[in-house]
């Protein structure tokens, strides 16, 4: 009898621990699901699209010109109209992002201006891209008088793409150890010296890779340049690889798959999915070379 | 120059970060040639006090500095040329640094940033420190690896090193001997000992037996305050002037 | 005085080398560069105000412009000959019907997914599925839109029977993709930033992991995922292109979430092109630009400041 006592506690015990065990379990596969529903979409879409563009897709839709009103033929003059934009507006963005992530990372004190600064840069992160293109339409369209141009374009995605910039900057800049910046402030090197002997050549790694992950962004990007610069149809050049100068306008890739999927009937079924696909490849296969690039940076660290 | 024989003069020097104050207003001196030894415990504000020295306090936000430090005469807080300042005082920190660069820019870093060009003396400067620095024979055949690829104590000689490739007037080492083992710390305080005879050296160190082998004069900071300051062999003699130096000196307390 | 050896040191000093002015002047130029740079973020928040403002402000001053119509009203009749209304209250209601749709279903899967690549998965499949949400997140917005209008679109009206499959329940379904990347990768960011002691005293205690994460991590966490929902919030609130493609393109109160919508974004991007550059319309579209900014503004802000919150602890 005196027995029972102690059993039925160790019993008790054993039977909430079998408890707890099972609710950590289900917590995990739960979890696990939710994670697994965020996987799930874009291996689903992007099989699907493929799948759907497989009639269309081929190296003669990259470097044809739409026909027929954009229902047949291929995407060449939106295909480098990205191109241009792209480069542009990154040519512009990059280095004013990586002075200013300087600025943010190397000098700035931490006073109310820098404060200021830096919540200026979670607001135009956070500003919403069409916001941006009603910017870009009544800055440099109108007020600068840069017309509906390649420039306005770019302009409005500079402005745009600086503040992840700025971002990805500044994290790779915090990854240089201060023990180093400390070393060479001892033997009596300035800031900017400091910076150029040790800071960016340990970090410049890291910015590329955040400027490379900008390429993509800016490359979906759709609000931003329908405004102010990109039109529905350009004529220029089969495989032509220089048909736009800055004044003029351009197709661009994000803004073809808006308008042959909404804007123009009777479009041949598969050129929709076929755009989109090389929208979507091009996006991700330059992310997954910055993903590569950093994971394969990390890997020969030199500290 | 260099008519006083005191080349550092501190008088009531005061930092403190944010709002918590580290150093107390402390005053005191250091002879030219001389090692010159602070210890004292933990957070007692050794580190904190060579900063103020070479003014890298001014790259923490949050310092602010109060009192007067003369080096050779020169209010610190007054010259023009702060950069020059820093090579004037040499500083090595507690943990090996070596730069993410070679052996050979490592020590070149400082005679080219304060502009020297000329690869002749760059050549010459590289060797003579790291040889003053007990370096030279090991190293001297691979002077483009990396200097992050040493081992710690080769690192540490790097360091000083570097630290002597601007010809500074005083060498500050703080705790330099934490991250190194003890036969390479016997060799490195050869080599300071070697160096007294042309330089003053700052020696700050957690280690009581480095100081009493080495320091002429020994300091003892303990929470921002000096509690003591004398000939070493007062201060670790058996009958120091304040009871406290004499406890901590011989771990009674810490 | 006499008996110093001028190795180092000393007399040296009067050789020290000085640099070139050249290079000094270097140094000068390209940190005025950079201080400038560093200012450049506030002037261009600025000047987008500024311009967006600049544009709109005319059409504040006109006669047939009321701002308690344009902010209460649900009659949306830009081009109207004779009965020109601009009441976008229908645009915010759809704004916030797909935002709340959207975050519903965002929050529970993207803190969900949080805590599982957090604390409950291998470092490897850890690794794994941060690039899938990098990837996640690079889609571009057009590219989801086309998703709703297509794929999305087809599985609605399969499942639920009605005849259009471009709605709110769509853009809703739609933007929740687009924040969960968001939300995951925020949320994460700020499980991590939870001490490690934390989860060892929780264990050691006896407690398993997920009475550890119900227990000890959410409440610790809980700024950084409430900074993570308000960062997906306002994505969701931004995004053009995905509800201009994906909700239909109905002006009015939705009352179920078959209904098609319209939200100020979409709206903007929707008709802009055909306002005539200076007319009552294209300003009024400047007008809800204006708001937008605004309204996403506080959103950030507030995230910024639950963000600080947590650092300051
Ligand atoms: N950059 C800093 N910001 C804020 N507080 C600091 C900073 N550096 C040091 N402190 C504080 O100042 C006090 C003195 O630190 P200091 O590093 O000078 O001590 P120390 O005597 O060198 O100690 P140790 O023997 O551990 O090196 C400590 O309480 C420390 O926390
Ligand atoms: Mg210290």
């Amino acid at each position: 009898m005196a027995s029972t006592g102690p059993t039925t506690q160790r019993f008790a015990r054993t039977a909430q621990a079998a408890r707890s065990e099972r609710a950590q379990k289900v917590a995990k596969w739960v979890f696990g699901a939710m994670a697994l529903a965020m996987v799930a979409p874009l291996i689903g879409i992007v099989t699907y699209l493929l799948y759907r563009a497989w009639p269309s897709l081929g190296w003669e839709f990259l470097v044809d010109l739409p026909r027929k009103g954009m229902r047949e033929g291929g995407i060449w003059p939106a295909f480098v109209g990205t191109l241009y934009l792209v480069t542009i507006s990154l040519a512009v963005a990059a280095p004013i992002g990586v002075l200013a992530a300087i600025y943010l990372n190397e000098y700035a004190r931490d006073n109310w201006f820098n404060r200021l600064i830096n919540l200026a840069v979670i607001n135009l992160a956070g500003v919403p891209s069409i916001v941006h293109a009603l910017f870009g339409l009544g800055a440099f369209v109108y007020a600068a008088q840069f017309g509906f141009s390649i420039l306005s374009a770019s302009l409005t995605l500079a402005i745009m793409t600086l503040p992840v910039i700025i971002a990805s900057t500044r994290e790779a800049l915090a990854s240089v150890p201060r023990a180093f910046r400390e070393a060479c402030w001892n033997v009596g090197a300035t800031r900017w010296q400091t910076i150029r002997a040790v800071v960016l050549p340990n970090s410049i790694s890291g910015i590329l890779t955040g400027i490379i992950l900008q390429v993509s962004r800016a490359a979906g990007e759709t609000a931003p340049i329908m405004f102010t610069g990109a039109v529905f149809y350009k004529a220029v050049q089969r495989g032509d690889l220089f048909p736009y100068r800055l004044g003029d306008q351009c197709m661009a890739l994000s803004m073809h798959l808006y308008t042959v999927s909404t804007q123009v009937p009777n479009v041949k079924e598969s050129i929709p999915y076929a755009t989109a696909i090389v929208l979507l490849g091009s996006v991700l296969l330059v992310n997954a070379t910055a993903i590569a690039a950093r994971v394969f940076m990390r890997r020969r660290k030199r500290w | 120059m260099g008519g006083s024989s005191r080349i550092v003069e501190v008088e009531g020097l005061r930092l403190a970060y944010g709002i918590k104050e580290v150093l107390h207003g402390i005053s005191f001196a250091i002879d030219r040639n001389e090692i010159f030894a602070v210890i004292g415990p933990a957070q007692s504000g050794k580190t904190s006090l060579l900063r103020c020295l070479n003014r890298t306090t001014d790259f923490i936000p949050s310092a602010t500095v109060s009192g007067s430090i003369r080096v050779d005469g020169d209010d610190i807080r007054r010259v023009k040329d702060v950069f020059g300042l820093r090579r004037r005082v040499g500083m090595v920190a507690p943990l090996p640094v070596g730069l993410p660069m070679s052996i050979y820019d490592n020590v070149a870093f400082a005679p080219r940033c304060s502009g020297m060009t000329a690869k002749r003396e760059l050549d010459d400067i590289v060797e003579r420190c790291l040889t003053q620095a007990a370096l030279w024979d090991e190293v001297k055949d691979r002077l483009s690896s990396l200097g992050t690829a040493l081992s710690g104590g080769q690192q540490q000689r790097l360091t000083i090193a570097r630290a002597l490739s601007h010809q500074p007037e005083i060498l500050c080492l703080d705790e330099f001997s934490i991250a190194i083992d003890p036969v390479t710390t016997m060799r490195i305080e050869d080599v300071l000992k070697g160096l007294r005879r042309e330089i003053t050296i700052i020696l700050v160190t957690n280690l009581v037996q480095q100081a009493r082998r080495l320091a002429d004069r020994t300091m003892f900071l303990w929470n921002g305050e000096i509690v003591e300051l004398g000939p070493s062999e007062i201060v670790f003699s058996d009958h120091p002037a304040d009871r406290r130096t004499y406890d901590y000196v011989n771990g009674i307390f810490g | 005085m006499s008996a110093v050896p001028l190795t180092p040191g000393g007399a040296a000093a009067e050789r020290r080398p000085t640099r070139s002015t050249l290079s000094l002047l270097g140094e000068r130029v390209i940190e005025a560069l950079i201080k400038l740079s560093g200012v450049s973020a506030v002037i261009f928040v600025v000047a987008i105000f500024f311009f967006i403002f600049r544009e709109a402000a005319p059409v504040l001053w006109s006669k047939d412009f009321h701002i308690l119509e344009f902010l209460f009203s649900t009659e949306w009749y830009p081009t109207s000959v004779s009965n020109v209304r601009y009441g976008t209250l229908a645009l915010t209601v759809g704004t916030l019907s797909v935002t709340a749709v959207a975050i519903v279903l965002a929050v529970p899967f993207g803190l969900g997914a949080a805590i599982f690549v957090s604390e409950f998965c291998s470092p490897k499949l850890k690794e794994t599925l941060k690039i899938v949400i990098e990837l996640l997140a690079a889609i571009p917005s057009v590219v989801w839109g086309f998703v709703g209008l297509t794929v999305m679109s087809k599985i609605i009206v399969t499942l639920t029977g009605t005849a259009v499959g471009v709605n709110l329940l769509n853009g809703g379904v739609i933007l929740a993709l687009m924040s969960v990347p968001i939300i995951v990768s925020i949320g994460e960011d700020a499980l991590r930033a939870v001490p490690d002691s934390y989860r060892e005293a929780a264990v050691a205690l006896g407690a398993t992991r997920w009475q550890t994460v119900y227990r000890v991590l959410l409440p610790a966490a809980k700024n950084g995922l409430l900074a993570a929902v308000l960062l997906g919030v306002g994505r969701a609130v931004g995004e053009t292109m995905a509800v201009l493609m994906a909700t239909g393109h109905a002006v009015h109160i939705p009352d179920g979430l078959l209904n098609s919508v319209r939200t100020l974004t979409a709206n903007v991007a929707a008709e802009l092109g055909e306002a005539p550059a200076g007319s009552s319309h294209y300003r009024v579209l400047f007008l809800t630009g204006v708001l937008l900014f605004w309204i996403t503004m506080v959103v950030n802000v507030a995230a910024d400041l639950v963000v600080r919150g947590i650092r300051r602890k």
